[in-house]
């Protein structure tokens, strides 16, 4: 075992890995971590803690995650390279370990100018550091982990040992190059990958074809991204906005119809298109598994957490398997 | 060359209100190409200072003045003790010009009257472009030549994040992904496999993060120092 993480273990063991996402608040209170970390609890493997996602401050990565963590939920910490050089990002990864943190992904982060998409003022107007890209972190921590070796040389006694991610999006331009493009971050050191939301099945496995045929679905292991639609509105904003995802007009066309089934009712408007979510989350779950060369799922359910239990129970991947010590 | 643009005239004249000669100053080389700081800019922004002096009832003396570089002593020396008989000069010249300049003018302040952008190209006229960083360490021969320091929005050494839309970079649907534009370019040059390596970290002390930077020829210098240490000579230059 390169961490001994739960991920780690669950995914050692053959058995179809489940990740969850948990996003901070922007505030100072911890209940609402302690909430959502009480929601996704025994209903995944590990869940990612976003790290100011959309490039609006929250509750650190670092410190949501030893939240979650007391609350028993196995945390994957976030660590984009926006906001901090190399010195800071170790000094956080040996912060992190020395609390018992074991996964970490590697990202680059949304630009400062992303602002949740301009629904928020953000900070806009902030430099980035990007010191240091996702491939460069990435061996960054393989080599505190495997060498006990800062990246300046310098020797680390005690070294944090992280089971270490990546992201991928897999048909973003230049499509051609995201094959090469995963191959960069495994070859970097990604023993895991959670690849960007899919809702176009086609077109993301004739990607997995590619990566099968390069072998680099047996040297990392690749939890296919799904985002849980809440509403026709979100998924064609995802089509059209979002990079790297495309969205079948034939589930647009779904939620279209379940939304009209609700008539003038918006209450019914919004609970109607939930459930068509869950079920298109469901159907995709059981495509994505289905690829050649994938070893579980990362399901988002932005700001809707409570819906995950349902999710994983519905899609036949309840219980969760256990790991002593883990 | 360097790209600037021209700051607003209400950030001017806040600058120069309380002078009483001014000196508007261009620079005849990039910035003029760039229509921000050369001559004509400058004739100008000294005709809009006059306007306002005006408008407000303020006694002013305006003139403007160009010499072709701002960045060389001896394109200034020629004219420097007339440039310090005004109260302000305000260079139009890119920053360096104007550093190089309050170096020299002792007691005379020199003020900005541009904001200096980016080392950049004319992509067609009036439309320029930032295409170089100035990073110190070239490394554009290992992606098809075009710079992922100065044209990724996030620097990025190993290919592009998630972000390309279109070919465009998340920041805005008017900045091509140039990861997108090397990996089109490398795919004609039928380099592509030379993308497949990882680039480590790379050291950015060759950058501004190494603290101000200077460049010093040797061979130069040392010429120099010998032709300064020679005596003079008859019917010779020292």
């Amino acid at each position: 075992m390169k961490s001994g993480s739960n991920l780690e273990q669950v995914i050692s063991s053959g058995v179809p890995a489940v990740t969850a996402e948990l996003g901070p608040p922007m505030s100072a209170d911890p209940h609402e971590v302690i909430k959502k970390a009480q929601q996704l609890k025994g209903f995944c493997d590990a869940a990612n803690i976003t790290d100011c996602q959309t490039a609006v401050v929250r509750i650190s990565s670092i410190a949501a995650a030893a939240i979650a963590f007391q609350q028993g939920l196995e945390p994957v910490m976030q660590m984009t390279c926006r906001d901090r050089n190399r010195i800071a990002m170790q000094a956080d990864l040996l912060g992190a370990a020395a609390l018992g943190l074991k996964n970490c992904l590697c990202l680059a982060g949304d630009h400062q100018k992303f602002s949740a998409a301009g629904r928020l003022k953000g900070h806009p107007g902030a430099k980035n550091v990007y010191d240091v890209d996702t491939c460069q972190l990435v061996g960054i921590l393989k080599k505190m982990r495997d060498e006990g070796k800062q990246e300046g040389g310098d020797p680390i006694e005690v070294a944090p040992k992280f089971f270490i991610g990546a992201s991928w999006t897999p048909m973003a331009d230049p499509v051609d190059f995201r094959p090469i493009n995963l191959m960069k971050k495994v070859n970097a050191g990604a023993d895991f990958i959670q690849t960007q939301g899919i809702y176009d099945i086609e077109g993301f496995r004739s990607q997995m074809a590619k990566i099968v045929n390069m072998g680099l679905h047996e040297r990392t292991a690749i939890l296919g991204g799904i985002i849980v639609p809440k509403s026709a509105m979100m998924l064609k904003y995802m089509d059209s906005s979002v990079a790297g995802v495309s969205v079948p007009k034939s589930l647009i066309d779904r939620m279209n119809k379940a939304k009209a089934a609700a008539g003038e009712d918006k209450k019914k408007m919004r609970e109607l298109q939930e459930q068509e979510g869950i079920k298109i989350t469901i159907e995709l779950i059981h495509q994505v598994l289905e690829t050649p060369g994938i070893k579980g799922v990362h399901i988002q359910a932005i700001e809707w957490e409570s819906a995950i239990e349902g999710i994983v129970k519905e899609a036949g991947l309840y219980p969760r398997p256990t790991f002593p010590g883990a | 060359m360097i790209v600037g643009s021209q700051k607003p005239i209400e950030e001017i004249w806040s600058m120069v209100k309380d002078f009483k000669k001014v000196l508007v100053f261009g620079c005849n080389t990039c910035v003029a190409i760039c229509h921000a700081g050369g001559e004509k800019e400058a004739a100008t922004i000294a005709s809009l200072i006059r306007m306002r002096a005006g408008q407000e009832g303020k006694a002013m003396e305006v003139n403007h003045m160009g010499v072709m570089r701002h960045c060389e002593p001896e394109y200034f020396d020629p004219v420097i003790e007339e440039v310090k008989s005004y109260d302000l000069v305000l260079s139009t010249a890119c920053g360096v010009g104007v550093n190089f300049l309050s170096d020299r003018t002792g007691t005379i302040p020199v003020y900005p009257g541009i904001n200096t952008s980016f080392y950049g190209a004319v992509e067609a006229p009036g439309f320029f472009k930032e295409l170089c960083a100035g990073c110190g360490d070239c490394i554009v021969h290992l992606t098809g030549g075009l710079c992922p320091i100065a044209r990724c929005s996030k620097t990025l050494m190993n290919g592009p994040c998630g972000g390309t839309n279109h070919g465009k970079c998340e920041v805005s649907n008017e900045v091509d992904c140039v990861w997108y534009l090397i990996v089109e370019r490398m795919k004609k040059l039928g380099t592509l496999e030379k993308l497949s390596e990882v680039l480590p970290p790379r050291n950015w002390s060759t950058s501004r993060d190494g603290g101000p930077r200077r460049v010093s020829v040797e061979h130069i210098r040392e010429y120099e120092e010998q032709e300064a240490q020679k005596p003079e000579t008859a019917g010779g230059k020292k």
